[in-house]
């Protein structure tokens, strides 16, 4: 989130696309409630099922599963036609103004530069015109035909309301209404958030959806302010910190990254992380990576990481393909090239898709261990379950480690809300039988390997051996003790660089901020992000006091925001041109004459004067970006792709299948689906009784919502013969499952490129472990593929066939 | 933390308030004092409270959760009763239907107690010590490692790494144990690493 679930209080207009918060963050959704109640706020839901958030919205519109861009841009073409953009903002805070390449082109659904046998593009023209002195050339009158507004507005001409309903089966009043409702926001007087989660980025353009969005908030001037924003709605309580942290295969925390094997060197991987400013007096704030950077390798290493070694970088391990994400893992697994795999906390089982290909995979290991505070299916893949779970475990050869590990309320750390709050807890309780401490198991694991190596010696050990591990108790680390690496200390008395004279701070002292940090070695710090979380005035996340001057909902002293307590991101953008709030009702940071100041942490220098330093500050530009040059693989401006799996051909490209730069596992192409073999348009989704696969386990909530079901529309129930809560097979390209059919209003056929589009919803919560009747979920029919970006695999829409059966047998 | 005393001592005085007042009101002012010594105290006062926060979505509500014993004392506790956090900003004090339930979530009865091995073609998991489990991964991790570490790559970069075994964090973990984490993966030279930010 760019905001925080307290300040959705201040907007005018709630826009759930994507998303269900009612249903899925229930107690998040009470500031919606807020905001219609006390200052007459509204609340749109576009969504393929009428959700409990439709069911309390005050304008509801139908849209066919992955077809949100088409939607989005819309929407963008609609406010442009209309006049409805806060100008100031679009011409002083985005690249609206800046000048594209001439050889950059769109056509027929592609840019310039596709090469269809490597599904990717050469990106080179992708990007700004660049005058002699460095900087990338702009025409602020917006008169010249290649700025960014106005192949942006060339871009989105197409997607009309006509067209927008032929590819989403909204109707067209209906569009036209939300799209009217969103366009009033282009008010400097007026916000709008956005509230996603899983529903825009489980699709094979998943970040694109989300990117139509963002720019159509910059349109309106809405992301930076109060009430406005890009709100994810993150689905697990730490999936923020899991992130932040850095814990995927190419991430150093921080949002810092791992290199690739063609950044031969500490120089090389450097010299493309200089983030040169694009216009004059820009922050372009990642100029300081290197200061992070070598912070985070003493972190790890501490006097190991020298100079003379480039701060122990051969230590980091170097990618030879952009990712090794989940869906890389199963696949090579399903290769037999992986022997190990280890679940800390994870049920991969249940919910990654294709589940024959990953009972396959998980069969060709070697060991798996798991880490679980409960029974999870991935630790019991090779026990047979009925037709739930078919396998023969006979001819499972590979060997299981399950280890049992504290939960939520026996253990002590910080947790990340959506709102980027890391908030402290402590535990209350002794552990169930043997159960421990995930840290207490990894520093097992890490004692042992490293007592392995010294004995027998072995591939490389230095950077085991060296790891940096400076614990009281080696065996267990003290979360107080790992959170102060977190926020970052420094090994040598640190001088301030305009007065060598002057102490900034003493040798072991805890960082304020990451303003301090430093690339020679003199400070330690394991997530710049999260400096200022625990300083020498002590854990700023154990903070607990909610007092909020004048209720603008951003409780400062509550916890710790990222970066610096700052609650609200780009918050320089709720000020105009000369640093006044653009809405004094809605004030948040402004300009005095000398400083920035107000009820936020400045996202700005505190000196930085308006008019000369832009406000997006990560950016080289110092703007946001509506065109987003080559930083997304499949284009700079979003385009309309249909699902992998789609009920229609794309109607502005219909030669083209998904997302033409999704990357595809050779053995995945095969399997997928037609609509002439699978006529119906399936998704995936949660319900408010339940949270993915754990609640099974907890028997109130199993005797709230027991049994697996799949919820389709009268219509389809009838054309199928299906009877309300009699059994039906649903199956794809990839599996088969049985439930019980649940006929509902809440899902109508949509008309789609004139042809009617049947949606079949199937829940995910159940399984073969736990209180709850046994399940099967929808991942046995999900498509194996992912988003082009990120790999979040296509979970929300595929295709699928129905028909009425007999009940499974049961093991 | 302070603020669970003043709680605490909140909840007794609320007790013996209300019970005050209603009396009063009835004219019984002379025994008001005496029966409300006689009125028993609400069970919870007895309880450990605990700040904690609920380990399901991203809204992050604060809980406060009630124990028999003091693990700061160096007690055992058994977790009573959980509730919202009223003073809590985000969820001031409500929880929807998986939060409300958490008691079961901690004392679920598949819960997992002990360290368990499945071996190859077996159908069921036997028990075994943290020692046995914990030197059986460090051993198979490390020949893993050795014969599959590549150091250099065919061009002679460099590389230090290990793709042949891999690692899935958990995303309701706490910071500090991903950091711990991280380390011990990443210093392992591991590549095949990620979380649950994509389901």
């Amino acid at each position: 989130m760019t905001n925080s679930w307290t300040d959705i209080q201040n907007t005018d207009l709630v826009v759930i696309m994507g998303g269900n918060a009612a249903e899925a963050h229930p107690c998040g959704f009470k500031w919606v409630t807020e905001a219609k109640a006390n200052r007459g706020a509204k609340l749109i839901v576009v969504d393929p099922r009428f959700t409990r958030s439709a069911s309390v919205a005050d304008f509801y519109a139908p849209i066919r599963q992955g077809t949100d861009i088409a939607f989005l841009l819309g929407v963008i073409k609609y406010c442009i036609d209309n006049d409805k953009v806060q100008w100031d903002y679009v011409k002083a805070f985005t690249n609206a103004s800046y000048l594209v390449k001439d050889g950059f082109s769109y056509s027929d659904g592609l840019f310039v530069g596709y090469d269809e046998s490597k599904r990717d593009y050469n990106r080179s023209e992708w990007d700004y015109q660049i005058g002699p002195d460095g900087y990338a050339l702009v025409d602020e009158t917006l008169q010249n035909p290649r700025c960014v507004w106005n192949l942006l507005k060339q871009h989105v001409a197409q997607y009309t309301p006509e067209m927008v309903e032929r590819i989403c089966g909204t109707p067209k009043d209906k569009f036209l209404k939300v799209a009217q409702m969103i366009s009033e926001t282009s008010s400097p007087q007026k916000a709008m958030t956005s509230m996603y989660a899983l529903g825009w980025t489980q699709h094979s353009k998943g970040s694109q959806n989300i990117r139509s969005m963002a720019m159509l908030q910059l349109i309106l001037g809405n992301i930076g302010i109060r009430g406005g924003g890009m709100n994810a709605l993150r689905g697990h309580s730490n999936i923020q910190g899991l992130t932040d942290v850095g814990l995927m295969s190419n991430l150093i925390p921080g949002y810092l990254t791992i290199p690739t094997e063609r950044e031969v060197d500490f120089q090389t991987y450097m010299g493309s992380r200089g983030f040169k400013p694009l216009r004059p007096n820009q922050m372009s704030y990642w100029q300081n990576y290197g200061k992070f950077f070598v912070s985070f390798q003493k972190a790890m290493w501490g006097s190991a990481a020298t100079k003379d070694n480039n701060w122990a970088f051969e230590y980091l391990p170097k990618l030879d393909v952009p990712a090794y994400d989940m869906l890389r893992a199963f696949e090579l697994m399903h290769e037999g090239k992986m022997n190990g795999y280890v679940c800390q906390g994870f049920n991969p089982l249940q919910s990654m898709p294709n589940k024959a290909k990953l009972i396959r995979g998980l069969s060709k290991l070697k060991y798996l261990i798991t880490m679980d505070p409960l029974e999870t299916e991935t630790s019991r893949f090779w026990e047979k379950h009925g037709e739930i779970n078919d396998v023969d475990p006979k001819s499972i050869q590979t060997e299981v480690i399950q280890l049992p590990t504290t939960c939520f309320a026996e253990d002590e750390g910080a947790l990340v809300n959506s709102g980027r709050w890391l908030q402290w807890h402590w535990p209350g309780a002794t552990p169930p039988g043997e159960a421990k401490h995930d840290t207490w198991i990894m520093a097992q694991i890490h004692l042992r390997l490293k007592a392995l190596y010294a004995k027998e010696g072995g591939a490389f050990p230095d950077p085991i051996a060296n790891l940096h591990w400076p614990y009281k108790d080696q065996g267990e680390p003290h979360p107080v003790e790992i959170a102060k690496e977190l926020n970052g200390y420094v090994l040598e008395t640190v001088y301030d660089p305009a007065d060598p004279t002057k102490v900034v701070l003493e040798k072991g002292k805890q960082v304020a901020g990451f303003g301090v940090l430093r690339d020679d070695g003199t400070t330690a710090c394991g997530c710049w992000i999260y400096s200022g979380c625990y300083t020498e005035a002590g854990n700023m996340m154990a903070r607990r006091d909610n007092t909020d001057r004048d209720n603008t909902g951003a409780h400062p002293n509550w916890a710790f925001s990222w970066p610096a307590n700052r609650r609200i991101l780009y918050n320089r953008a709720s000020a105009d041109l000369d640093g006044k709030a653009w809405d004094p009702s809605r004030k948040l940071i402004e300009w005095d004459g000398t400083r920035w100041s107000g009820y936020d942490v400045p996202d700005i220098a505190p000196t930085a004067k308006p008019r000369e330093v832009g406000p997006f500050i990560m950016n080289p530009e110092g703007v946001s970006r509506l065109f987003t040059r080559g930083m997304m693989r499949e284009g700079p401006f979003p385009v309309h792709y249909e699902p992998f799996e789609a009920p229609i051909a794309n109607v502005i490209a219909p030669k083209i299948r998904g997302n033409p730069v999704a990357r595809v596992f050779k053995n995945d192409m095969t399997q997928f689906g037609d609509a002439t073999e699978f006529p119906y348009a399936a998704t995936s989704y949660r319900l408010t009784e339940h949270f993915h696969f754990w609640t099974k386990h907890v028997w109130v909530n199993a005797v709230l919502q027991p049994e697996f079901f799949v919820e389709i529309s009268e219509e389809l129930a009838r054309e199928k013969s299906i009877q309300p809560g009699g059994w039906v097979r649903v199956w794809s390209k990839r599996g088969s499952i049985k439930a019980k059919a649940v006929v509902t209003k809440r899902i109508r056929p949509l008309i789609c490129d004139g042809k009617p589009v049947h949606v079949v919803g199937i829940p995910l919560h159940w399984g073969f472990t736990g209180a709850a009747k046994e399940g099967f979920g929808p991942n046995a029919l999900t498509p194996f593929v992912g988003d082009a970006n990120i790999e979040t695999p296509e979970f929300k829409a595929f295709l699928v066939n129905i028909e009425p059966t007999t009940p499974p047998a049961v093991a | 933390m302070n603020m669970e005393l003043s709680r605490r001592a909140f909840l007794r005085s609320a007790g013996a308030g209300v019970a005050g007042t209603a009396i009063g009101a009835f004219g019984f002012g002379g025994i008001e004092a005496a029966h409300a010594s006689s009125i028993r105290a609400f069970k919870l006062t007895t309880m450990v409270e605990t700040r904690n926060t609920c380990p399901y979505c991203s809204v992050a509500c604060g809980i406060i959760t009630y124990s028999k014993g003091d693990l700061r004392k160096g007690e055992k506790a058994e977790l009573v009763h959980i509730e919202g956090d009223v003073d809590h900003p985000t969820n001031r004090g409500t929880l929807c239907p998986k939060g409300a339930a958490l008691l079961d979530f901690a004392k679920a009865e598949t819960r997992l107690k002990y360290p368990m091995i499945r071996k190859p073609g077996s159908d069921k998991f036997e028990r075994v010590s943290w020692d046995q489990a914990l030197d059986r991964i460090a051993r198979l991790m490390k020949d893993d490692r050795d014969q599959n570490f590549v150091a250099k790559n065919n061009d002679g970069v460099t590389v230090n790494r290990w793709t042949t075994t891999g690692f899935l964090a958990a995303s309701a973990t706490t910071n500090e144990t991903a950091f711990v984490t991280y380390k011990v993966v990443r210093s392992a030279g591991m590549l095949v690493f990620d979380n649950q930010a994509r389901v």
